[in-house]
C-alpha cells in the first residue's frame, strides 16, 4: 500500500525540480535560466540531505546517551556538489556579463535574431 | 619502485597542479611548454599502465590508503587503460598544434588562461576514465565541463559565448541528472564504489529505486556525449569554439561520456542487463540509427565545415551507440576500436580546419575554394581523412565499420547491416563537397594567395591522419585490445 503523502520531503523534491526544469526550459532570460539551474540543483541537494537523515538521530559524534546516528556521508558528497553548483553558477553569470557586453542584450529571443540576421 | 605504485594518481595529480602553475607563470610561451611537458609526460605514463595492464592484470590504487568501499580507488583495466591512451594521445599530439593555433584565434593576454583549462579539461577527463567510485566520477565529470565551457568562449567569435552558455545549462542538467541517480543508488545499496555496486545491485535490481536510477544515469551521460536527441549543444560548440579546442574536445570528451556510459551500463549495471529486461535497448538502437542519418544529413547542407564536421561527429557517436546496444563482445568491441579510430581521423579533420582558419580566417566552404593547390599538404590530409571517415578499406574507419557490420550480422540484424552501410555512403556526399570546392574550383580572381600552413600545424596534423592510416593497415593490436577490454566487460554480465 502506497501512504499518501508518504515521505512528505521527497514530494518537495520533486516540485523544486519540475519547477526549475520548467524555468530552465521556458525562461528566455538568461539570467533567469541560470536561476533555474539552480533551483534544479538545490532540490537535488535536498534529496541527499534527506536520505542521510535517521529518524532520531542525532549528528555523528559519540557521545554518552546517543546511540542512534544520521549517516554524515550524503552531506558531505553534497557539499562538494555545493562547491560545483556555486562555480557553475559563477561562470554562467560570467558568462552571461559576456555575453551581454557583445550583444547588448541577455533576452534569448533577440540573441537568436542577432545571430540568424548575421 | 615508489614512483611506479602511484603512476595512476600521478596521471590525475600532474596536469591538475600544472593547471594553476600556468597561471601563475602567465608568460604564453612558458605555459605552452609547461603544458605540452605535461601532456607528453601524461602519456608516457598512460602507455606504462597498459603495457602493465597488459601484463599483468587491473591496477587498483586506494586513495590515502583508505580501503575501497569507504575510500575512493583508482582503478585501471583494459578498458580505462584503453581510454587513457587515447585521451592523452590526443592531448600530446594537440598541445605542439595549439601554440600558433591559439596564438591566432585567442587574445594573447588569455593564452595563459587557455592553457590552464587545457590542462584541467584533460585532468578531468583522465580522472573521469581511472576513478572507480561513481560520485567522484561526478566530480571530474564537472571538473572537465567547466573548463570546456571556458575553452568554447574563449575563441573571438561572439557566437562561442552563446554556444558556451547554452552548452553549461545542458550539460548542468545532465550531470545533475547523474548524480540524482548516483543518489538512488547510493540509497538502496548504501555504497558508491563501482566494482562494489556492481556486486550489490543484482540482490536490489527489481526495485523501482534501482531502475530510476539507471534511466537518470543513462539519459545524463547522453548529453554528456551528445546521442540524438540530446545532441543540440555540440554543433555550435564544435563550430564556434578556438579552432583548438574543438579538436581537442571533438577527439576526446565525446569518446570519454561513451566510456562513462559503458562504465554504468556494463559494470555497475552489468549483472542485471536491464538494457533487455526493461527493454531500453529498442530505443537505444533507434536513437543511434536515426543519430547515424540525422547527422550525416544535415553535415551535407552546412557551409561551414566545422560544423559540418560536427554533425558528422554525432553520426559517429551513433556507431558508437549502436555498438554499444548489441550488448555482444563483437558490438562492444566495435564500438570500443571506434573510441580509438574517431578520435584520430575526427581529431586529424579538425586539425586541418585549424590550419585552414589559421590561414584564411575562415571555415566557410565558399571561402576555400582553390585551396588544394594552395595547401596542398592541408588539403591532402583533408582528402585522406575524409576517406577515413567514409569508411574506405585501408583506413581505420574501414576497421571499425568493419567489425560493427559483422557484429550486427552476428545478431543477424540484417536490416541495420544496410543502414550502416547507406549511413556511410551519405559521408561521401559531404565529404566529396568540400573536395570539389577546393580542387575543382578556381580560386576568385584577385584574392591573396594562401601559403601552406606552418610546420607545426603541419606535423601533428600528420601524425594524427598516419597514425588512422597505420591502424587501418595493421588493425589487429587495437582490435586485440578493445576486444579483450570487451570481453571483460560483457564476461561481468555472466
Amino acid at each position: 500500500m502506497i501512504e499518501f503523502p508518504g515521505q512528505i520531503i521527497y514530494w518537495a523534491v520533486i516540485v523544486m525540480m519540475m519547477a526549475g526544469f520548467y524555468i530552465v526550459i521556458a525562461q528566455g532570460n538568461l539570467v533567469k535560466k541560470i536561476v533555474g539551474l539552480n533551483v534544479f540543483q538545490v532540490s537535488v541537494f535536498l534529496l541527499y540531505i534527506t536520505m542521510g537523515k535517521v529518524s532520531g538521530g542525532t549528528a555523528p559524534i559519540l557521545a554518552d546517551g546517543f546511540d542512534v546516528y544520521s549517516n554524515p556521508l550524503p552531506h558531505v558528497l553534497i557539499l562538494t556538489a555545493i562547491v560545483v553548483g556555486v562555480a557553475t553558477t559563477s561562470l554562467g553569470l560570467a558568462l552571461v556579463v559576456r555575453i551581454n557586453e557583445e550583444y547588448g542584450t541577455i533576452e534569448d529571443d533577440e540573441i537568436l535574431k542577432q545571430e540568424s540576421d548575421a | 619502485m615508489i614512483i611506479g605504485d602511484h603512476l595512476i594518481v600521478l596521471q590525475i595529480i600532474i596536469p591538475l597542479m600544472a593547471a594553476p602553475l600556468c597561471v601563475f607563470i602567465r608568460n604564453p610561451h612558458f605555459t605552452w611548454a609547461l603544458a605540452t611537458f605535461v601532456s607528453w609526460i601524461c602519456l608516457a605514463i598512460s602507455i606504462t599502465l597498459i603495457q602493465q595492464v597488459m601484463a599483468s592484470g587491473d591496477i587498483v590504487y586506494e586513495l590515502g590508503g583508505w580501503a575501497a568501499p569507504w575510500g575512493i580507488e583508482y582503478r585501471v583495466d583494459m578498458l580505462n587503460a584503453w581510454v587513457l591512451v587515447i585521451v592523452t594521445c590526443v592531448g600530446a599530439v594537440v598541445t605542439p598544434y595549439a601554440k600558433l593555433s591559439a596564438e591566432k584565434e585567442i587574445d594573447h593576454d588569455r593564452l595563459y588562461i587557455f592553457y590552464a583549462m587545457l590542462l584541467l579539461c584533460e585532468t578531468g577527463l583522465l580522472g573521469i576514465t581511472v576513478t572507480g567510485d561513481a560520485f567522484n566520477l561526478f566530480v571530474f565529470l564537472e571538473i572537465s565541463s567547466l573548463s570546456t565551457y571556458v575553452l568554447i568562449s574563449m575563441g573571438k567569435d561572439r557566437r562561442g559565448l552563446t554556444a558556451a552558455y547554452r552548452y553549461l545549462i545542458v550539460g548542468t542538467l545532465g550531470a545533475t541528472l547523474y548524480i540524482i541517480g548516483v543518489g538512488l543508488l547510493y540509497m538502496q545499496t548504501g555504497s558508491l564504489n563501482i566494482a562494489d555496486l556492481a556486486k550489490l545491485i543484482p540482490a536490489v535490481a527489481d526495485s523501482r529505486t534501482v531502475q530510476a536510477a539507471m534511466a537518470f544515469m543513462t539519459v545524463g551521460l547522453c548529453i554528456k556525449l551528445a546521442l540524438f536527441p540530446l545532441h543540440m549543444w555540440l554543433p555550435n560548440a564544435y563550430a564556434f569554439a578556438p579552432s583548438v579546442v574543438t579538436v581537442f574536445l571533438a577527439a576526446t570528451a565525446t569518446k570519454v561520456g561513451v566510456y562513462a556510459l559503458v562504465r554504468v551500463i556494463f559494470t555497475i549495471f552489468g549483472g542485471v542487463d536491464l538494457l533487455e529486461s526493461l527493454q531500453i535497448r529498442d530505443i537505444i538502437v533507434a536513437m543511434a540509427i536515426v543519430a547515424m542519418f540525422a547527422g550525416s544529413a544535415v553535415a551535407i547542407y552546412q557551409t561551414n565545415i566545422k560544423r559540418m564536421l560536427a554533425y558528422s561527429s554525432l553520426a559517429q557517436i551513433g556507431y558508437m551507440i549502436l555498438g554499444l546496444s548489441m550488448n555482444s563482445v563483437m558490438g562492444v568491441s566495435a564500438s570500443l576500436v571506434h573510441l580509438f579510430n574517431h578520435a584520430m581521423t575526427k581529431g586529424g579533420l579538425f586539425m586541418v580546419m585549424g590550419c585552414v582558419v589559421y590561414r584564411i580566417s575562415s571555415a566557410k566552404l565558399d571561402d576555400m575554394a582553390g585551396l588544394g593547390k594552395q595547401m596542398p599538404m592541408t588539403m591532402g590530409a583533408f582528402v585522406l581523412g575524409g576517406l577515413s571517415l567514409i569508411g574506405v578499406p585501408l583506413t581505420v574507419g574501414f576497421v571499425s565499420k568493419w567489425a560493427l557490420i559483422q557484429a550486427a550480422l552476428e545478431k543477424g540484424w540484417w536490416p541495420v547491416v544496410a543502414l550502416i552501410v547507406i549511413s556511410s555512403l551519405m559521408a561521401v556526399v559531404y565529404i566529396w563537397r568540400v573536395v570539389e570546392v577546393v580542387y575543382f574550383k578556381a580560386a576568385p580572381e584577385g584574392r591573396t594567395r594562401h601559403k601552406e600552413a606552418p610546420l607545426m600545424m603541419i606535423i601533428p596534423m600528420l601524425i594524427m591522419i598516419c597514425t588512422a592510416y597505420y591502424f587501418g593497415i595493421n588493425g589487429v593490436t587495437t582490435m586485440n585490445i578493445a576486444g579483450q577490454a570487451a570481453e571483460a566487460l560483457i564476461g561481468g554480465l555472466k
